[in-house]
C-alpha cells in the first residue's frame, strides 16, 4: 500500500491541527539542514516541516498522518550519525526541538520530568547547582534528550553509571494511531508485564514519538578527576582494561586515544595535547563523594596500570587540567570530520577483551580497500567509533569501499560476540547490517512488533527494520 | 642553568565566593590548586631546562599547607622546592609580599632566571612579579609570549607590549611574567609523584632572611588598606529579537560590545 501524497488541502488542515499556522513549513522554506542527520551521506526532503510545541499538538498531527497514511519522521535536534531523522519517504517531519521545557525537579523520587526536545546540556546546567545529577553523558551535548532515550545513547560514564535506558523512570508517547500512552512511572521497580517503556527506549521513532520522560537521578558525585595513562601501544593500553575494571573503585569513564587522533584533534583545537610521549592512551575518570575517596581510586588505578606496563599515569586533577585533556577527546569527531572531506562511522560493540584484537583487525582490512581509518572508543564497555574517511575518493569508490570495509568489520565483530550498534542507533545506514548480522529469528521479531504497533507503517518508515 | 619559578597555592574554584555582609572569602570549600597561570610558568622553566640545561627550583609563600604546590611543582618536573612561611608574613599585601619573596630569592641563592605566571586566580593583580624584579635589582619583562633563544647569558624572547609585540634579547640575569598559553602545561607524574615522595622541601623562615625586620613584612609591611571585599556583580539579561535584519543586528551588537573588531 502506497503512502498518500501531500496536497495543498494537506497542508491546510495541517496548519489548523497547531496553535501558529506558522511553525507548519512547506518544502520551500524548510531549510537543508533537515534534509539529513549529521551523517550526510543519508539524505531526503520531507514534503512539509511540523514544529510542535505540545503532546496534543504531536497527537493532532499524527492522528492525522494516520488518517491520511503520510509517512511521520520525528525529529530532536538531528545530531544522529546513522540517518536516524531522516524523511527517507518524505511526507511530514515532526520537529520536537520547540517541546524544550525542564517540567518538574521530584527532589523526593530524585526525578526529573522533561519534553523531549530539552537538550543534554540543558539538563547538565539545570541540575548542577541542585545537588542531582542525571549520569548518561553522550559526547553530543547539543543533542535533545527525546533523541537520546529514542537512540538508547550512551556516552562515556556508562561504565560506571550504564546508558540512557538505565535513567528513564516514564515515558509519555505518541503512538502512530494518534493515541497518547504513559508508560511506566515515578516507580524504582516494575515487574508489571512486558516492558513496553524497554520497548519505545532504543526504536528511533519507529514506533512512536516521545513527548514526556521521567528521567532518575543520582545524587551529584561531588569531585570527579581524570588520569591520562600513556602506553606504548594499543594492545598494552587494551590489556590493561580488565585489571583497572576489577579494582574495589569502578571507574566512570575508560577511555582509549591513539596519536593520530589526539594530533587530528589538537589540530582542530589549535592547542597541543598536554603530553605526546605514547601512541596510545587510556583516559581515566573516578569521581566520589570527597576527594581523598577519589584519590584512594587513582592511587589504586595508577599502581594497576603501571603494573600492566603504562609508561606513567598522568594526573588531570583540575578544571584547567581536565579540560586541556577532555576538550581534546570532546572533539574527536569533529577533528575527524574536519581532516576529511566526509565520513561513515562504524558504532560497533565488543566484548571488552576484544578491542585490540578488533581494532588491528579493522586496520587491517581498511588498509586492504586503500580505505583511511580513524577510531577512539569506550574502552571501559567495548564499544569502538571506528571512521571511515573518504578523502577524495569519487562517490562509487566511496560507497563500494566503504561497504566491503563495514560488512567484514560487522561480520568479525558478530563472529567474536559483538553487536552492530553501541549507541548510535541503526537508523538507515546501519539497516542493512543489522539484518545481515541477526538471526532471522531476531529479525522477525523486530518486524512483528513494528507491525503491531504501526501496521500501516508510517511511524519513521525505513529504519531499523 | 639555574632557573627559580614563583607559585602560589589557590582556591580549587576559580569563582571563590565572598560574604556580600562580612566581605570574608566563603572558605566551605577548603580545595586548593596550583594557581592555573603558574604552571605555564612552571611549564616554561622546564622547557628551558630541557633546552639549556640546568636546575628548575620553585618558591612559594604560604601557611604549611602550601608545600603542597611544591609537592605538585615535583611532580611536573621541578627539582627543588622552598616554603617560604612564617607568620610574620600573614597579611600581606603585593608589596610586602613581594618584599618577602625577593628577600627569599637572596637567601636561596643567585639564579639566572626568575619565571612567574601572569597573575593569579585569587589575587588577580599581576604585580607581584615585576615588584619583586624590583627589589631583586633585575630587570623584568612582562606578558611574554614566546621564548626564542636561551644562551648561558642571555635570552630573546618575544612579549606583548600592549599595540605591539616586541622582540628583544636580555641579558641574565631577569625575571619574565609569562602569558597564558605561551605553551600547554604538562601533567603532574604519577611516577614523578613518587619519586619525589622523599625530597625534602626547605623552609624559609623570617630568621632566615638578610632583612629581619618585621615591619617589612605582613600587614606592617603592608600599605595597602583593605577597606571592603565584595563579590563582582554580575548581571544576565536575555533580550528577544525576532523581526528585522538580525545577521546585520548581531554583527552590530557583537561588534559595540568589542567582541569583534576589524583588523588594522
Amino acid at each position: 500500500m502506497a503512502y498518500g501524497t501531500i496536497t495543498q488541502e494537506d497542508m491546510d488542515i495541517l496548519t489548523t491541527l497547531v496553535e501558529d499556522p506558522s511553525r507548519v513549513h512547506s518544502l520551500q522554506d524548510i531549510h537543508e539542514d533537515y534534509f539529513h542527520d549529521e551523517l550526510h551521506t543519508v539524505s531526503h526532503a520531507p514534503d512539509v516541516l511540523v514544529e510542535a510545541v505540545s503532546t496534543e499538538e504531536v497527537a493532532a498531527v499524527v492522528r492525522f498522518a494516520a488518517q491520511r497514511r503520510l509517512p511521520i519522521t520525528p525529529r530532536g535536534q538531528g545530531t544522529g550519525l546513522v540517518g536516524g531523522a531522516v524523511a527517507l519517504e518524505g511526507g511530514i517531519m515532526l520537529s520536537l526541538q520547540k517541546m524544550n521545557r525542564i517540567l518538574e525537579l521530584d527532589e523526593k523520587n530524585m526525578t526529573l520530568t522533561v519534553q523531549p526536545g530539552v537538550l543534554l546540556m540543558e539538563i547538565a546546567e539545570y541540575l548542577a547547582p541542585t545537588g542531582f545529577f542525571y549520569p548518561p553523558d553522550p559526547g553530543e551535548k547539543s543533542a535533545t534528550i527525546g533523541g537520546n532515550i529514542s537512540t538508547n545513547a550512551g556516552g562515556m560514564r556508562a561504565v560506571k553509571y550504564g546508558v540512557t535506558r538505565d535513567y528513564v523512570r516514564a515515558l509519555e508517547a505518541v503512538l502512530p494511531s494518534g493515541q497518547v500512552v504513559e508508560i511506566g512511572g515515578k516507580i524504582a521497580k516494575n515487574s508489571s508485564g512486558y516492558s513496553i517503556k524497554d520497548l519505545l527506549i532504543g526504536s528511533e521513532g519507529t514506533l512512536g514519538i516521545i513527548t514526556e520522560a521521567v528521567l532518575k537521578l543520582i545524587p551529584q558525585p561531588k569531585t570527579t578527576v581524570s588520569m591520562l595513562i600513556p602506553f606504548a601501544g594499543l594492545d598494552a593500553a587494551i590489556k590493561a582494561v580488565p585489571e583497572l575494571l576489577k579494582s574495589r573503585f569502578t571507574p566512570t569513564a575508560v577511555e582509549f586515544m591513539q596519536r593520530e587522533v589526539i594530533e587530528a584533534a589538537s589540530e582542530y583545537l589549535g592547542r597541543p595535547f598536554p603530553d605526546s610521549s605514547a601512541d596510545a592512551y587510556l583516559l581515566v575518570s573516578c569521581d566520589g563523594p570527597s576527594r581523598a575517596s577519589v584519590d584512594e581510586a587513582l592511587h589504586e588505578m595508577a599502581e594497576k596500570a603501571l603494573a600492566c606496563g603504562a609508561i606513567d599515569a598522568l594526573i588531570a586533577d583540575t578544571p584547567e587540567r581536565q579540560a586541556a585533556v577532555w576538550s581534546a577527546r570532546g572533539t574527536f569527531l569533529e577533528a575527524i570530520k574536519a581532516s576529511t572531506s566526509m565520513i561513515d562511522e562504524c558504532d560497533v560493540v565488543v566484548p571488552r577483551d576484544q578491542i585490540a584484537q578488533f581494532i588491528a583487525f579493522s586496520y587491517e582490512v581498511g588498509a586492504s580497500f586503500a580505505l583511511r581509518l580513524m577510531s577512539f572508543g569506550h574502552a571501559g564497555d567495548g564499544n569502538l567509533h571506528i571512521y571511515a574517511l573518504r578523502d577524495d575518493l569519487d562517490e562509487a569508490s566511496w560507497q563500494e569501499k566503504i561497504d566491503a570495509v563495514f560488512s567484514r568489520m560487522y561480520q568479525r565483530a558478530y563472529e567474536i560476540g559483538g553487536k552492530v550498534s553501541g549507541e548510535h542507533g541503526i537508523g538507515f545506514a546501519k539497516k542493512e547490517f543489522l539484518c545481515n548480522e541477526e538471526s532471522p529469528e531476531t529479525m522477525e521479531i523486530m518486524r512483528a512488533i513494528k507491525r503491531a504497533v504501526d501496521p500501516q507503517n508510517i511511524m519513521n518508515p525505513g529504519k531499523i527494520v | 642553568m639555574e632557573i627559580l619559578v614563583l607559585i602560589k597555592q589557590v582556591p580549587l574554584d576559580s569563582n571563590v565566593g565572598v560574604d556580600p555582609k562580612t566581605g570574608v572569602i566563603k572558605r566551605e570549600n577548603a580545595e586548593t590548586k596550583l594557581n592555573p597561570y603558574d604552571l605555564f610558568a612552571l611549564e616554561t622553566a622546564l622547557r628551558l631546562k630541557e633546552l639549556a640545561g640546568g636546575i628548575v627550583t620553585v618558591l612559594t609563600m604560604g601557611p604549611p599547607q602550601a608545600e603542597a604546590a611544591i609537592r605538585e611543582a615535583f611532580a611536573m618536573g621541578a627539582d627543588a622546592g622552598y616554603l617560604l612561611t612564617d607568620r610574620a608574613f600573614a597579611g600581606s599585601d603585593v608589596l610586602a609580599t613581594s618584599y618577602a619573596l625577593s628577600q627569599a630569592i637572596k637567601a636561596i641563592g643567585a639564579f639566572d632566571l626568575v619565571v612567574c605566571g601572569k597573575q593569579t586566580t585569587d589575587g588577580d593583580t599581576a604585580q607581584v612579579g615585576s615588584e619583586c624584579s624590583e627589589f631583586l635589582g633585575v630587570p623584568c619583562l612582562a606578558n611574554v609570549q614566546t621564548i626564542e633563544v636561551i644562551d648561558p647569558g642571555a635570552v630573546t624572547l618575544v612579549y606583548d607590549a600592549g599595540n605591539s609585540f616586541i622582540r628583544a634579547t636580555v641579558q641574565l640575569p631577569v625575571l619574565i611574567s609569562v602569558d597564558k598559553d605561551i605553551c600547554q602545561p604538562r601533567l603532574p607524574s604519577w611516577n614523578r609523584m613518587q619519586a619525589s615522595k622523599g625530597r625534602v622541601v626547605k623552609k624559609i623562615t623570617l630568621d632566615d632572611l638578610a632583612d629581619k625586620n618585621r615591619s617589612h613584612y605582613g600587614l606592617d609591611g603592608s600599605p595597602t588598606q583593605v577597606v571592603r571585599i565584595f563579590p563582582p556583580e554580575h548581571e544576565t539579561t536575555t533580550e528577544l529579537w525576532d523581526d528585522g535584519d538580525l545577521a546585520s543586528r548581531l554583527f552590530s551588537f557583537l561588534q559595540e560590545k568589542k567582541f569583534l573588531q576589524e583588523l588594522a
